[in-house]
């Protein structure tokens, strides 16, 4: 790898506190040496802008703001209804009223265990988990400044698989202390791939790249568990592999919020280290953060949050990277905000597992089969917007 | 170095024939040769079992140490591999929609769904890693092979999982193994074999140039576009048909061409020439560790190259040799 000419940083983000105003005019968006995808993402919000002048990037500033604030609250709200609507849904066929009913106390105890037991926790589930990798996957794009990076590169994922995997098929564990075992064993593959590519600091480069390698070990481990269990075993494993809402449990979702809470206030506090770490480590050093630690602390907070989802659903796929991305190009400019994210992945996951469940009729699939499936094309669509930029350069 | 990689390899394909859940003398297994006989249990183990799988395994490993050194050269990207650029997984999408999609059952059927799978993946790592300014870095290039991967395998997992016998069959495949495959596995892919092996050595010289950077390549006469082309017709086709023939294994084509680099220098045309045997050697020996370690099970050798790959891998990005060839 060659040492990154740390020379252009970032056009700042309209919320930061101090974006210099230059960067609203260059005409072509500043590039970081890794993240060949922004330029499709940042041209929308250099392109409003206009020649120098305080007003103008004032205005420029506010009406990304609005814009944040609209993205954020239509899909929160949209978020809501599609948990309105996974808790009217169902086999058991109940009325709005009934559904009503269980949440006073006034249902049949029938209706009470369906809406609060079966229900309750999957709608909770699937915001939940939506909302931890939506918020992952903008950490972890923005501080290694790179589109395409998400915690289920880093290992975590594989590694929380890995775990998982041995915890259901050889200690039969299952409820609580099999999504400790997973939720400690994605943690305990990041902690190995930070220390490994730890070398002088913390690279980006050297942390995507050790995580492929030791996502790799960790899927190896998976796939040679398959082979070694019962066909019946398996397909139990391959579901939870691929990621599915079906059997979670209250337990495991109160459990998973609590420790979602806490990381999420954490980073909520951590809003100007973020910021300041997307400007690149030059700048971020020249603005008096302490970079390393920032990032550590940064990532960490992002690793348990993945963690947390990961022990509630299995891997769901492809949410950590889609949701920021569309957060992002709906908000426009160049920040990433986390609020948008969270509400974008909590709406996209709570609706992928409504089109698993009732698509297709008779056939329930689990969670991550649609979200996969939204996201290979999705993966597609942002290739063929490459066309602007220049293909192939001289590597 | 040419007479030590073949004792090596004369060497590795003793052990593979020999070692085994029954270990074998050399002195049987040399008779199974000579003088065959059919009541003898050990020689019907050796030449129904044993014969097949180490001649699939030097193939498949030189195929992918042939593939792996392409692809490094054409991307001049030390990471390179099938299984970090996701075109393993690209493979297995392609044999997997085969076989379930058109109903292929035979390898001599799935196999071109694995090359067009493979060469699917190929042309889309390439086109998502090189947007941008500073074109297909390594760090690019990894994480969009991981991309693809990821979306390839959960289509694949979006098949599999409404299907319990395509599952049931899958997982074995999935792993990575030599275990099982005859010849009616490998026969109907020598061509392929064939044709990708003669392409791959064939493109020593453009990779060469390419080594030199477009601009100079391009002076020095060579059509670098074509040139590009035909080094990921290499990659799919000797890719898509080794993972066909064994399912996908990762870190063959990375770790190989790397310990090539180390004695036959930069020069393509031996590294292409010193890989494809070097690769065979260490597949065999891979194998014949997985056979070992488990006893008395035994591992997939796609299992135990991750396990040698993965912190070679790690080891040459820690050293900071990721730096572009």
């Amino acid at each position: 790898m060659t040492p990154r000419p740390n020379s252009t940083p970032e056009p700042v983000g309209a919320s930061d506190p101090t974006p210099p105003i230059s960067n609203e005019c260059i005409p072509e968006p500043t590039l970081d040496v890794e993240s060949g995808l922004r330029n499709t993402l940042d041209d929308k919000g250099s392109r409003v802008a206009h020649p120098n002048s305080a007003s103008t990037t004032h205005t420029l500033r506010n009406r990304l703001r609005l814009r944040t604030v609209a993205v954020c609250t239509v899909f929160f709200v949209l978020l809501a209804a599609l948990f309105t609507v996974t808790l009217l849904l169902g086999e058991a066929g109940l009325t709005a009223r009934e559904v009503f009913e269980a949440f006073t106390g006034q249902a049949a105890p029938v209706v009470q265990f369906v809406v609060l037991e079966l229900r309750l926790p999957r709608a909770a589930a699937a915001a939940l988990v939506g909302v931890c990798l939506g918020v992952a996957g903008a950490v972890f794009q923005s501080v290694l400044r790179n589109p395409l990076a998400s915690p289920d590169i880093i290992g975590v994922t594989s590694g929380a698989a890995a775990a998982g995997i041995v915890g259901v098929l050889i200690f039969r564990l299952s409820g609580l202390s099999l999504m400790a075992v997973v939720v400690l064993g994605g943690i305990l593959a990041a902690a190995v791939v930070g220390l490994l590519a730890w070398r002088h600091g913390m690279q980006g480069f050297r942390l995507v790249l050790i995580g492929i390698g030791v996502a790799a070990v960790c899927t190896a481990i998976t796939s040679y568990m398959m082979t070694k269990v019962e066909l019946r075993d398996a397909t139990v494993a391959y579901t939870w592999l691929t990621g599915s809402l079906a059997s979670v449990q209250v337990g495991a979702v109160t459990v998973a919020a609590i420790g979602a809470a806490a990381c999420l206030a954490l980073l909520a506090l951590s809003t100007r280290k973020l910021r300041a770490l997307e400007l690149g480590d030059d700048t971020a050093t020249g603005l008096g953060f302490h970079v390393e630690q920032d990032r550590v602390i940064v990532l960490a907070l992002a690793v348990v949050l993945t963690a947390l989802a990961v022990g509630v659903a299995g891997p769901i796929s492809f949410v950590a990277l889609m949701a920021p991305h569309i957060a992002r190009r709906l908000v426009g400019g160049t920040s990433l905000s986390l609020a948008a994210s969270a509400a974008v992945g909590g709406a996209l996951v709570s609706g992928a597992d409504l089109l698993a469940q009732y698509a297709i009729p008779g056939q329930a699939f689990p969670v991550g089969v649609v979200t996969g499936a939204l996201g290979a094309p999705y993966l597609a669509w942002l290739l063929s917007r490459s066309s602007s930029s220049r293909p192939g350069g001289n590597a | 170095m040419a007479l030590l990689i073949a004792v090596a390899l004369v060497c590795a394909v003793a052990a593979s024939l020999a070692i085994g859940a029954a270990q074998i003398p050399l002195r049987t297994v040399w008779e199974a040769l000579t003088s065959y006989d059919a009541t003898n249990p050990e020689h019907i183990a050796v030449v129904e079992k044993r014969i097949p799988r180490t001649v699939v395994g030097v193939v498949v490993g030189a195929a992918l140490g042939l593939a792996g050194t392409v692809a490094q050269g054409v991307t001049r990207n030390p990471l390179a591999d099938l299984g970090i650029l996701g075109i393993n997984q690209g493979a297995a999408l392609g044999v997997v929609s085969g076989i379930i999609l058109v109903g292929a059952t035979a390898p001599a059927q799935y196999m071109w769904f694995g090359v067009v799978g493979a060469g699917a993946a190929t042309i889309l790592v390439w086109f998502l890693a090189s947007r941008g300014r500073e074109g297909a870095t390594p760090v690019k290039l990894a994480l969009a092979g991981a991309a693809i991967a990821a979306s390839f395998s959960s289509v694949v997992s979006g098949i599999l999982i409404s299907d319990d016998q395509a599952l049931d069959s899958m997982r074995f495949w999935q792993v990575g193994s030599l275990a099982g495959r005859g010849y009616d596995v490998l026969f109907p892919a020598l061509p392929l074999f064939v044709v990708g092996g003669v392409l791959a050595l064939a493109v020593g010289r453009s990779l060469n140039l390419l080594a030199l950077g477009d601009d100079t390549a391009h002076g020095l006469g060579l059509n670098t576009g074509r040139a590009r082309v035909l080094s990921g017709v290499v990659i799919a086709v000797l890719g898509g048909a080794a993972t066909a023939v064994a399912g996908p294994i990762a870190f063959l084509g990375l770790v190989v061409p790397h310990a090539v680099r180390a004695f036959a220098g930069p020069d393509y045309r031996w590294i292409l020439a010193f890989s494809a045997p070097v690769a065979a050697v260490v597949i065999l020996v891979s194998d014949v560790l997985a056979r070992v370690v488990a006893r008395p099970g035994e591992l997939q050798v796609g299992i135990v190259l991750a396990v040698i790959g993965a912190p070679v891998f790690i080891a040459i990005i820690r050293r900071g040799k990721a730096a572009t060839l």
